[in-house]
């Protein structure tokens, strides 16, 4: 049965609408990614499968308990690390820890085996107030306080915004071990790296999930060829390659461009165009795509790479 | 159960380590009873006086220097010239001006009538008819013991006064019970909205009530310390008064207590249902301030009297719970009555805090919309 | 980089200690006109604190630094003039119109009225946010909002701009379009300063340097630190440096 079920969701606040008919399932033991930027609508579907919002509509169940009829049920069972720091900043890690463990009835004695892994980091600093953490180990502690009563399913609200991208690596291997115990784990991030790193992804845009899918299969979905060009002058490539008529959409990615043509293939005049235009060292391979070249094709209109 | 201790520890935690906040709270009081035992007296003390003696006769050297040896009056100055009356106004430093008509002791002596002009500064009203008395109060008696029989008129009335409670008038029988009404007010909803509030704030409320943990809980765990804090309060503003302001309580100290446990539940329900209605600290702070604060030093009686309110304000400090707090506080440790005398109040004050209570918990969201 | 021997930033030894923990420690480095600077370092590496000297909004303990020709000490009022700052957090007045935040900031900046006014229409224009001059920039979308901070944090054509990690968040067009915007300001002369949590953009930037434990590990173009640590991304580098941190949890 699946972990968390959703039908039809809607919200709206005013004449905006906060999310537009959201369909989807989460299977036991899945990582589930919700993948879009700052005010796609994240949150507020977070909220609404906490419970802490009630939906406009459509319906949505957790653990096969309906959100708005059984939610004190579903308050037992479900671990929820919002995105804002939430933990008491003036108690220690220690003190916040064992108060979150009561608060779900339980003790860290019962349950450190839950979060034993991530509390070994923090260990050292386990009389530290947690307004004195760096942003990595506020998000460890966070989960920690998430896990600690056992929940069946975790959901965790852009866990890691705004931290580092060792940080984030390191978080992401503790979720890839949570899930090996059996967690179910839907996620929500900004940055479209971690998409990789889900067994199945919602790409999510304004309101509305552009596609559910594994990142394997949006990647393989997408629906042409794709070039990196790289060149000793990488400022002025991407106009150059903008103003070349047969490139379809043109974007910076780190040090290369992700180039896509009209038709389909790399002219072979391309090497030629861009050497009258002084680039040297130039590079052109077919790569596979990233999530995040799907997404900008999925969430924007066609003309978007030559416009931007 | 255990839940709810865990979450009264924590609530402690916040209050302890926040140094400053703990101190504004045990000093607020201390502070606020001896400023207004010794600094703001509604009493006279120190007038500064000037004397325009035309007449510079044995009677007006004598009335002068009893005025002076009275422990409310500095005589300052002996004015040569009328003219400077006013400009001595001016510069804020004399209260009264004494003006003995010319030939006083003759006129006197001859007419048994003598004219004495007393002019005040009248920018402060109260303390102007005050001071004005109290010199009246010296003239006559001077009147009496100077003239003989003889010349006295040979009817007079002489009326005794007695102030009943407080004898010797002192202010601080007057405003301990207001300043108890207003920092109990204070700690209890003030504190008690903005320690909820403030988990909305931070974003631990979300967690919180993604938890099993019962609203209930929440609500009187944060209520709690601000409980024991204010009792705490109460006995330090008591020793305060019996011991540094000399205020006895005359009445029963158990109907004392009682009066201010119900009073100090009724500020924490009022903190709640703050609570209930805002979501930040600053809205809470502002609606416990000014909404609270503002008609409790108005409109309890605590500054200005209830009986000489225009009818309205009348009606409108019904509502304010101090206004009943104090009354029946005035009545227990001043007029020491029997809790008997003060069960309107008392029956009072307890519904309010009821309907509070049944409001804020009925608003209590359990969710954020 | 043809400007090296007038920076526009220069730090020499840079420190700052807070009681007996050091936050930045001795850190030195050049920044030359026109330059896109970036700034970057694991969480509590030190970097909010050496920007915030160089901004001069705090003293540093040791050694000195100079921004736009002033030094952030002793001149850190006309080093406040002479910048514009924008961070992720706070950049724009929620609550007034766009114009009114352009308006506001011209005048902070003591711009005189009529430049203000033609700047407006420019930005507005640039922006394609003509229709919108009346809108509070409380219900405009993030991405549109970050576009609109760093113009305003420009709009006094300063001579450094410091970005605080400005595209937290932001879809990922809209996050090229930002940075088409500041090669553009770069292009302009106007000297920038940006840290980033998306290891791509690091690419973007002509030199980066990393911080770790409150030091600068490295610095240098990014092509040229994958080929110093032998690597293909600016991830892995960051990776590698990151490692060598010995203070964690603060």
């Amino acid at each position: 049965m699946n972990r968390v079920s959703a039908t039809g969701i809607g919200k709206s606040y005013g004449p905006v609408k906060a999310l537009d008919d959201i369909s989807f399932d989460v299977a036991p033991g899945e990582i589930f990614g919700i993948i879009g930027p700052d005010g796609a609508g994240k949150t507020t579907l977070f909220r609404i499968l906490t419970t802490l919002l009630t939906a406009d509509a459509g319906r949505a169940s957790v653990c096969g308990l309906d959100v708005v009829k059984e939610y004190r049920a579903i308050r037992c069972r479900v671990g929820y690390m919002p995105g804002r720091f939430s933990l008491y900043r003036d108690l220690s890690v220690e003190e916040n820890l064992r108060f979150f463990a009561s608060v779900f009835n339980t003790t860290v004695e019962a349950n450190y085996h839950l979060v034993a892994d991530i509390y070994r980091q923090l260990a050292p600093f386990s009389t530290r107030k947690a307004a004195q953490l760096s942003g990595g180990m506020k998000q460890k502690l966070a989960l920690c306080c998430a896990l600690i009563h056992k929940p069946e399913v975790l959901f965790l609200d852009e866990p890691t915004t705004g931290v580092d991208p060792v940080s984030r690596k390191e978080f992401w291997e503790m979720l890839m071990r949570l899930r090996a115990d059996g967690l179910t784990i839907l996620v929500s991030t900004p940055y479209m790296d971690e998409a990789s790193l889900c067994d199945r992804i919602a790409l999510i845009q304004s309101g509305r999930f552009l596609k559910i899918e594994t990142p394997r299969r949006i990647v393989a979905a997408y629906p042409r060829k794709i070039f990196a060009v790289s060149s000793s002058r990488m400022h002025d490539l991407l106009r150059d390659l903008r103003a070349y008529a047969p490139v379809g959409t043109a974007f910076s990615f780190g040090a290369a461009c992700h180039v896509t043509f009209a038709a389909d293939d790399c002219p072979a005049a391309l090497e030629a165009y861009l050497t009258a235009r002084g680039h040297s060292s130039l590079r052109v391979e077919e790569i596979e795509p990233t999530v995040e070249d799907c997404f900008m094709l999925l969430s924007k209109t066609p003309d978007d790479g030559k416009r931007a | 159960m255990r839940q709810f201790w865990v979450f009264v520890v924590k609530e402690f935690y916040h209050i302890v380590r926040d140094r400053r906040t703990m101190l504004i709270l045990l000093g607020i009081p201390v502070a606020q009873i001896l400023l207004f035992g010794f600094a703001i007296t509604s009493e006279v003390k120190d007038v500064q006086v000037a004397v325009y003696d035309p007449s510079r006769d044995a009677v007006t050297r004598q009335i002068t220097e009893q005025i002076a040896a009275s422990s409310y009056f500095d005589v300052v100055e002996m004015l040569d010239d009328a003219s400077r009356i006013n400009d001595i106004f001016k510069y804020g430093r004399i209260n009264l001006v004494i003006v003995f008509g010319e030939n006083f002791a003759e006129n006197l002596q001859h007419t048994g009538e003598a004219a004495v002009q007393l002019i005040a500064d009248g920018t402060e009203p109260n303390q102007a008819s005050l001071i004005v008395n109290y010199i009246e109060g010296i003239l006559a008696s001077y009147a009496r013991s100077a003239m003989p029989a003889a010349t006295a008129p040979s009817f007079t009335i002489q009326p005794e006064v007695k102030m009943l409670y407080n004898p010797q008038l002192q202010s601080s029988y007057y405003f301990v019970p207001g300043i108890m009404g207003l920092i109990l007010l204070q700690i209890c909803a003030m504190m008690t909205s903005i320690a909820i509030v403030r988990e909305k704030e931070t974003g631990t409320m979300e967690v919180l009530l993604v938890s099993p943990m019962k609203p209930i809980y929440i609500i009187l765990s944060k209520s709690v310390p601000y409980l024991v804090l204010s009792m705490v309060n109460l006995a330090t503003i008591l020793l305060l008064s019996v011991f540094v302001l000399h205020v006895p309580v005359a009445g029963s100290l158990f109907t004392l207590l009682l009066l201010s446990l119900v009073y100090i539940f009724l500020s924490l329900s009022l903190g709640l249902f703050i609570s209930t209605m805002v979501d930040t600290q600053m809205a809470a702070i502002l609606v416990s301030g000014m909404g609270l604060m503002m008609p409790t030093m108005l409109l309890s009686g605590l500054i200005f009297p209830i009986e000489s309110m225009p009818a309205v304000l009348q009606w409108v400090s019904a509502v304010v719970p101090a206004r009943w707090y104090v009354e029946a506080m005035k009545k227990i440790m001043v007029q020491g009555v029997g809790i008997e005398y003060v069960l309107t109040e008392l029956g009072i004050l307890t519904g309010m805090a009821t309907v509070l209570v049944v409001l804020s918990l009925k608003k209590f969201n359990v969710r954020l919309n | 980089m043809e400007n090296v021997h007038n920076p526009v930033i220069r730090a020499v030894g840079l420190t700052k200690r807070f009681g007996d923990f050091t936050a930045v420690d001795h850190i030195s480095f050049e920044v030359s006109a026109g330059e896109i600077f970036g700034f970057l370092g694991a969480n509590g590496a030190g970097k909010t604190t050496a920007m915030r000297m160089l901004c001069g909004l705090s003293r540093p303990t040791e050694g000195e630094g100079f921004v736009a020709g002033y030094d952030i000490v002793r001149q850190s009022e006309a080093v406040k003039k002479n910048i514009g700052y924008m961070s992720q957090k706070f950049s724009l007045y929620e609550d007034l119109k766009v114009w009114e935040n352009l308006r506001l900031f011209g005048g902070i900046y003591g711009m005189k009225e009529r430049e203000i006014k033609s700047k407006t229409e420019r930005i507005l224009h640039e922006l394609g946010l003509e229709q919108e001059r009346n809108t509070p920039v409380r219900s405009l979308p993030l991405g549109w909002k970050q576009k609109l901070a760093f113009s305003v944090s420009i709009f006094h054509d300063p001579k450094v701009v410091f970005l605080d990690e400005p595209t937290g968040g932001v879809d990922p067009v809209t996050r090229r379009q930002f940075w088409g915007m500041i090669y553009e300001a770069a292009g302009r002369g106007i000297t920038v300063f940006v840290t980033t949590h998306y290891m791509d953009e690091a690419e973007y930037c002509d030199r980066v340097s990393m911080m770790v434990d409150g030091r600068i590990e490295a610095l240098d173009a990014p092509a040229r630190l994958r080929r110093q640590f032998d690597v293909d991304t600016m991830d892995e580098v960051f990776r590698r440096l990151a490692r060598r941190a010995t203070r964690k949890g603060d």
